[in-house]
């Protein structure tokens, strides 16, 4: 326990078991970028995958939407605090597009239209935990919250969840991105309160 | 170590707005910060509830002396508390400095563009601080956008640190001052045409305000042709 602040009573003392420590739910949808957001036509939009072997699997806005489409429902931690739960998604789930994929690295930088990157393992996009999701709350992504897609990544901190993504790259290490490099932890995990490096 | 919890006391506070308020903190240990930084700032309520915000830190200076200045958030839990009840002597926990993106350094001697609306100016104003302390010479340009003349923070400063190397630019967006020569309104392309440094010159642009705000003038900056990696923005969204 930390040293009493005199006066301050706080808010709310109903524990959440759904709420990882430190967080403060918020209905709100706050936008958090580190510059102007990207405006990207779905007619140039695509999406790639890069193996070790430097070979690259791509999908265009029209290849994406054919693929099957997953509704997930989840809530989402930001690493500025804010919990938003029972958010709905539509996308596609990453075991999808890594079904053709042959790689034998365990590590990936996911990049964003705009120079965006995070960093996230293997295992965190595979088995039915991350997605690229193309629609919020039953309407097309708006560009400020990434749209026309974004990685959701729900069990990690938000920003590995990369606004405006174009693309996943196999690593064979552990190589930090963007935040990641700026003071931010290297996994990010909210249920650990993995918030800084 | 900047995981680490530091124990810092009130110095002194100084109303800036009517709902916004600076705070000086001594941290112990604390060691300096880039302008720019944040700090995480932790409450603890008599039974052991903890409320953690963040806040910009308003300066830049080596030592174990901060300033914080915060706006009171009208269904904020901690801000309320930070502009309203916080007193000289009182102790609060800190743990920084955060953050290496939205940060300016004294060895940069390019121009800078700096844009803030309402408390966004808090980040900035450690960036104008440095600025003048370091003696650099880079040119310095503050458009400075608040609903009224009385929403500004930091004004006495602000203009006494006005020089050949830093200008600022005032917006009113609801009531200019008498005798303004333009009225009251936001910041939009005009405005940011006429009263920024131009993209030619190739200025790293620093944003900081509401959502809205930084949306409309990152928006606004790429239209008037600067490249999108030279725009920071730094946004307060969560409450």
């Amino acid at each position: 326990m930390g040293i009493i602040s005199r006066g301050f009573s706080g808010r709310s003392r109903e524990h959440n078991p759904d709420l990882p420590p430190g967080q403060f739910l918020t209905t709100d949808f706050p936008v958090l970028s580190a510059g102007p957001t990207p405006r990207i036509d779905t007619a140039e939009w695509s999406f790639t995958i890069t193996d070790e072997s430097g070979l690259m699997h791509r999908w265009s806005w029209d290849e994406l939407m054919a693929l099957p489409v997953e509704d997930i429902a989840t809530d989402i931690h930001c690493v500025t605090r804010w919990s938003k739960f029972g958010t709905s998604w539509r996308g596609v789930s990453l075991d999808t597009l890594f079904a053709g994929i042959d790689t034998k690295y365990a590590y990936t930088m996911v990049y964003s239209y705009g120079g965006y990157t995070t960093n996230v393992p293997l295992a965190d996009l595979l088995g039915g935990k991350a997605w690229v999701a193309f629609e919020f709350d039953g309407a097309p992504l708006d560009p400020e919250h990434g749209g026309p897609a974004r990685l959701l990544v729900p069990h990690l901190y938000f920003w590995k969840s990369a606004k405006w993504v174009r693309g996943i790259e196999m690593r064979k290490s552990d190589d930090p991105g963007f935040w990641e490099q700026n003071g931010y932890n290297i996994y990010g995990d909210p249920w650990k309160e993995q918030r800084y490096s | 170590m900047n995981a680490v919890w530091k124990v810092g006391v009130v110095a002194s506070t100084r109303t800036e707005t009517p709902t916004g308020r600076s705070i000086q903190i001594d941290v112990p240990g604390w060691g300096g910060n880039l302008a720019g930084q944040h700090v995480d700032v932790r409450l603890t309520a008599p039974d052991g509830y903890q409320a953690v915000r963040s806040y910009s830190i308003a300066t830049a200076s080596p030592g174990d002396r901060l300033e914080l200045a915060v706006d009171r958030l009208p269904d904020g839990e901690v801000s309320p508390y930070l502009v309203d009840d916080l007193l000289p002597g009182d102790e609060l926990e800190l743990r920084g400095p955060l953050g290496g993106w939205f940060v300016w350094r004294p060895e940069q001697t390019g121009p800078v563009q700096l844009i803030g609306g309402g408390s966004g100016i808090v980040p900035l104003m450690a960036m104008i601080r440095a600025h003048a302390a370091s003696g650099s010479t880079a040119r310095f340009r503050l458009l400075y956008s608040v609903r009224t003349a009385e929403d500004a923070f930091f004004v006495p400063e602000l203009e006494q640190l006005a020089s050949a190397h830093f200008s600022i630019d005032w917006v009113y967006t609801r009531v200019a001052p008498e005798g303004w020569p333009v009225p009251a309104g936001r910041v939009g392309p005009r405005v940011l045409e006429s009263s920024t440094i131009p993209a030619s010159e190739m200025p790293a642009v620093f944003v900081c305000g509401p959502t809205g705000f930084v949306e409309a003038v990152a928006d606004a900056l790429v239209a008037l042709g600067h490249a999108p990696a030279s725009v920071k923005t730094e946004r307060f969204g969560g409450k």
